[in-house]
């Protein structure tokens, strides 16, 4: 065994020095036949004699030398390097050929190996948190009509306490708004993101400081506007702070108030990615769990993470069962109804879908990339054929070449396998920096080792794949006639001819499949971004300016909020303006409503969206009036409480009646209620694909619920120039206004669409390299079947056919080619595109008019890659072609 | 069969050992002398023999080829292995004479 295991390592060495070990060889049989020779002179024959019949003696020298190769080294890697020698000096002198493969090659292996980072973070990896398998996100599918999804602190804290599934739970606070924090600066003041989170939420993730410590129990109880501690995230402690180590224990102005901070979180922490993605946090704030958060009720977003042995299907029971316990035992409090989620499913379960289309189209690219290099790769082995015959004739057997040809194939692949990587790195970068995406864990997404193997597999299985095919082709039986150089009419041409034109129908077929799936969806992308909204949302530009230091009664707020809107309507080129309490797509509440003197049975009400708003807001917004009149600055808190609702309320609540002067009951059964004074149109607040539901609009100076106040402007000129404007006009009254908060409210539906847009974005990148290489398949082969028949094409035309009758034909060729490729093509699409109905939007999965541009787009691909190699025939002379004949 | 030849008459250049062969098997083994070549290739890298540059008995530059530690432990058990099967064999051709 130890000899067996020294041999091998002493015939691994020997490939390497191959030269050294011949040298002394040869010094060695110089010694020998030396001796050999003086041996037979010394019997009496001449010194030439001798040297002859030492000779004799010894045998052939050079068989020696290649017996001894073969048994000190490793023959198949000697073979293997002579190979790749072998192609790299072929693939010289036929570079374009030897680039455009390497390149077709990359190109699909990166677009695989980007999407298969994508599939890895979004479906494979575990979510980047601790024994992140076992975490359980729990909603609350309250049916009373109140904020849905989110849990009442109390409920919260008798979950925790009493539960035997889960090893604990944690909270964060589920009604964020960008900007929420205001921190003070020397000069002026910053708007940052915040987020309130439970005590314990950051060791349950698993994720410990960077620097400093996390909230204490007594921070976590502490008053909700004097938080007293605060821990910054990574990039803001970076960009704020300069990364200084000594900002632990600092204290801050935040939202007006001292705090103090503890902590720094890691780099590697994504919270937002996982959980709220196309957000992100600065800083991160006690949440209390106290009488008086708990009060504001339904607030908490609320994770669990499973005891060990623990099913979440066990969880689901023991929790339902101790919620309706809970629930019994506090009548008073809002109901509970937990509704348990793997969180990993929570995170991306809505994305798998598309996810999965995007590999089931990165794998058609990669299956039309093989046919394609497959058919280059015949017609050059086909050019070839002379060579093959020729090897074969001086003893080449048939093993060998087919290995030699499949070594070829191999390190094409292989080199586009690595430039494949690259351009899956440069994919990658791209994809995790579209941080406005609304996609969770995109800044994940990278490749690694898992990524690498899965290139290197590809490009290995392409490299076979394709190299296959012209090894197979290798004459055997026809030496005779190949070397003759006869190749016309033979009937291994027939057989190739057909297998060319077979992955060419192939490539046809695959490219309609991809286009009618990027069709469907470029066709939903357009019917979303198309959609009536219920606002305008170009050329309006939103800006938070509540800041609660300023007033400290209704009065003053409401006269603060009256300047600040005078001053903007003046100035020039604002054409409206008015206050919002959420902006359209970023976040909702919702309140149960009814008519008056109307009941519904406990959980059954109507629920009805909250927007607090100033006059002037439906024109700043775009919002149409249907009926009746909107708000004036005459709705205050003196005169009648009066609201403003949309179509699909007043349809909800007064069916076939007049909702103008009917009463609405939104705050609870102790309020008098609210006069209807409009009607205006739905808006797509929860979603841009979601129906906007029941919508009411309360005047802000009627209403002290308030958290955020937004400033809407619509404007004629570009918001960038109007944000320094109106951040000067408002100076006067509002100095501590902060300088990053302006946001155009395209800005916050392009984000809505964005998953949208990134997999229409993908997918039809894919189908434009799809519809490349049919093309180029195409071209490929007419051209290669134009350049075989030259001779054919020669004798028709001295028989008297015209140049335009054979360029019909070769046209002809090509469509009936193309043809037969889309009635499979659009076969196989119809019934693929079935698996997309989940994804499309206001097509159906057999959309006539996508098809039919799909047939009109190949047709007219076809043709022109037909056309270049006709246009070749008129070049042809009769005359030289019968003479090469 | 170099193993031995090595062992018993100290080390040998490759001339040497084809010689010695040659004599020993009364010229019933006639190959080529090259062949020893492969041969010493082989047992070189299983480590069973060394080979060291000198010169020989004529002044020549050549390489002397000696046993190892391993390639004696392993000449033993060859040898015993060897003496098994020629014993096997000889009892089997024994009672075929009987016959």
């Amino acid at each position: 065994m130890v000899a067996l295991l020294h041999r091998t390592i002493a015939r691994i060495a020997a490939v390497f020095r191959g030269g050294a070990l011949d040298r002394e060889l040869n010094a060695e049989v110089e010694a020998h036949l030396g001796m050999l020779a003086e041996e037979y002179i010394r019997r009496g024959a001449s010194p030439e004699e001798a040297k002859r019949l030492a000779r004799i003696e010894f045998g052939g020298i050079d068989q020696l030398h290649e017996t001894h190769r073969e048994v000190r080294g490793l023959p198949f890697v000697d073979v293997l390097l002579q190979d790749l020698r072998y192609t790299f000096r072929s693939l010289r002198h036929n570079a374009g050929f030897a680039v455009f493969t390497i390149l077709i090659i990359g190109l699909g292996v990166g677009a695989s190996a980007t999407i298969f980072s994508v599939v890895n973070t979004l479906l494979l990896r575990p979510l980047p948190f601790a024994n992140s398998r076992q975490l359980v996100w729990i909603a609350n599918r309250s049916d009373d009509g109140l904020s849905e999804w989110s849990t009442q602190a109390d409920h919260y804290l008798d979950l925790r306490a009493q539960n035997r599934s889960f090893s604990d739970l944690a909270a964060y606070f589920s009604f964020y708004s960008p900007g929420d924090a205001k921190l003070k600066g020397n000069r002026e003041t910053e708007r940052l993101n915040s987020l309130r989170v439970s005590q314990n939420l950051f060791s349950f993730l698993g994720v410990h400081p960077f620097l400093g410590r996390t909230f204490t129990d007594e921070e976590a109880r502490s008053r909700w506007n004097n938080p007293g501690a605060v821990i910054l995230s990574y990039g803001f402690w970076r960009r704020h702070f300069a990364a200084a180590p000594g900002v632990i224990g600092q204290t801050v102005t935040l939202n007006d108030v001292p705090v103090t901070i503890v902590g720094v979180l890691p780099r590697s922490f994504d919270f937002e990615g996982v959980f709220v993605p196309g957000n992100h946090f600065d800083v991160y704030l006690p949440m209390p769990m106290t009488p008086e958060t708990n009060a504001w009720g339904n607030l908490l977003a609320v994770v669990g993470r499973l005891k060990p042995g623990v099913t979440i299907d066990g969880a689901r029971t023991e929790i339902g069962a101790l919620a309706k316990q809970i629930e019994s035992q506090h009548p008073e409090r809002n109901t509970f109804r937990p509704l348990l989620t793997a969180l990993d499913e929570h995170v991306v379960g809505r994305l798998r879908r598309a996810v999965v289309v995007l590999a089931w189209a990165v794998g058609i690219v990669m299956l039309l990339v093989c046919a394609n290099v497959a058919n280059l790769q015949m017609a050059r082995g086909a050019a070839r054929q002379k060579e093959m015959a020729v090897r074969v004739a001086v003893g080449a057997g048939r093993r060998r070449l087919v290995r030699q040809l499949l070594t070829e194939s191999l390190a094409l692949s292989c080199c586009g396998g690595l430039l494949g990587i690259f351009l899956a790195i440069a994919g990658t970068r791209v994809l995790s920096g579209l941080g406005a995406f609304n996609i969770p864990l995109l800044s994940g997404i990278r490749v690694d080792s898992a990524s690498l193997i899965f290139s290197l597999i590809l490009a290995v299985l392409t490299g076979l794949g394709f190299g296959l095919a012209p090894a197979l082709q290798v004459p055997f039986n026809t030496v005779h006639e190949s070397l003759k150089g006869s190749s016309r009419g033979s009937s291994g041409t027939k057989r190739h001819a057909w297998i060319r034109n077979a992955l060419v129908v192939s490539e046809i077929v695959l490219a309609c499949m991809l286009l009618v799936g990027a069709g469907l969806l470029t066709r939903s992308f357009i019917n979303v971004l198309q959609l009536n909204l219920g606002f305008h949302a170009d050329r309006a530009a939103a800006m938070r300016v509540d800041h609660s230091a300023s007033y400290s009664t209704r009065a003053e707020r409401d006269n603060l909020f009256v300047q600040i809107l005078d001053r903007t309507r003046s100035l020039p080129g604002v054409s409206s303006a008015g206050l919002t309490d959420v902006l359209p797509l970023a976040g909702d509440r919702s309140w149960a409503v009814s008519a008056r003197g109307k009941s519904y049975a406990p959980g059954h009400y109507p629920e009805g969206f909250i927007r607090i708003v100033s006059d002037g807001y439906f024109q700043a917004m775009g919002v149409p009036l249907v009926a009746g009149r909107t708000l004036t600055d005459h709705d205050n808190s003196s005169s009648e409480p009066v609201v403003v609702v949309n179509e699909t309320l007043a349809r909800t609540i007064w069916p076939h009646q007049d909702p103008i002067g009917q009463v609405l009951m939104c705050e609870g059964s102790g309020s008098p209620g609210r006069t209807v004074i409009g009607v205006v149109a739905d808006v797509r607040h929860r979603g841009i694909e979601q129906d906007s539901g029941c919508e009411l609009y309360i005047p802000m100076r009627q209403s002290d619920d308030v958290d955020a106040v937004y400033l809407v402007v619509r404007t004629t000129l570009p918001a960038s120039a109007l944000a320094a404007t109106i951040r000067t006009a408002l100076h006067p009254i509002t100095p501590d206004l902060s300088s990053n908060e302006f946001l155009t409210v395209q800005e916050l539906v392009d984000k809505a669409v964005s998953p949208r847009r990134f997999v229409v974005a993908l997918i039809a990148g894919f189908s434009s390299f799809a519809l490349i290489l049919a093309a180029l398949g195409i071209y490929a082969v007419i051209s290669y079947s134009v350049n075989q028949r030259t001779t054919e094409l020669g004798v028709r035309m001295a028989l008297g056919a015209t140049v335009g009758n054979l360029q019909s034909q070769v046209i002809a060729q090509t469509l009936r080619l193309a043809g037969i490729g889309m009635v499979v093509g659009s076969i196989a699409a119809g019934l693929l595109s079935k698996a997309l109905e989940s994804l499309l939007f206001g097509v159906k999965a057999t959309d006539p008019t996508t098809f039919l541009g799909m047939v009109f787009v190949l047709t007219v691909v076809a043709c022109l890659a037909g056309y270049l190699p006709a246009l070749r025939i008129s070049k042809i002379d009769p005359m030289s072609a019968l003479r090469a004949a | 069969m170099v193993l031995k030849t090595l062992d018993a008459m100290g080390p040998l250049h490759g001339y040497g050992i084809a010689r010695r062969i040659e004599q020993i098997s009364e010229e019933a083994l006639n190959v080529n002398q090259g062949t020893i070549y492969l041969c010493l290739v082989r047992l070189l890298q299983k480590k069973w023999i060394e080979a060291k540059w000198g010169t020989s008995e004529n002044n020549r530059k050549a390489r002397f080829y000696s046993i190892s530690k391993a390639g004696q432990k392993q000449l033993v058990a060859e040898t015993e292995n060897w003496r098994r099967v020629a014993g096997v064999i000889g009892n089997l051709l024994q009672l075929e004479g009987v016959k």
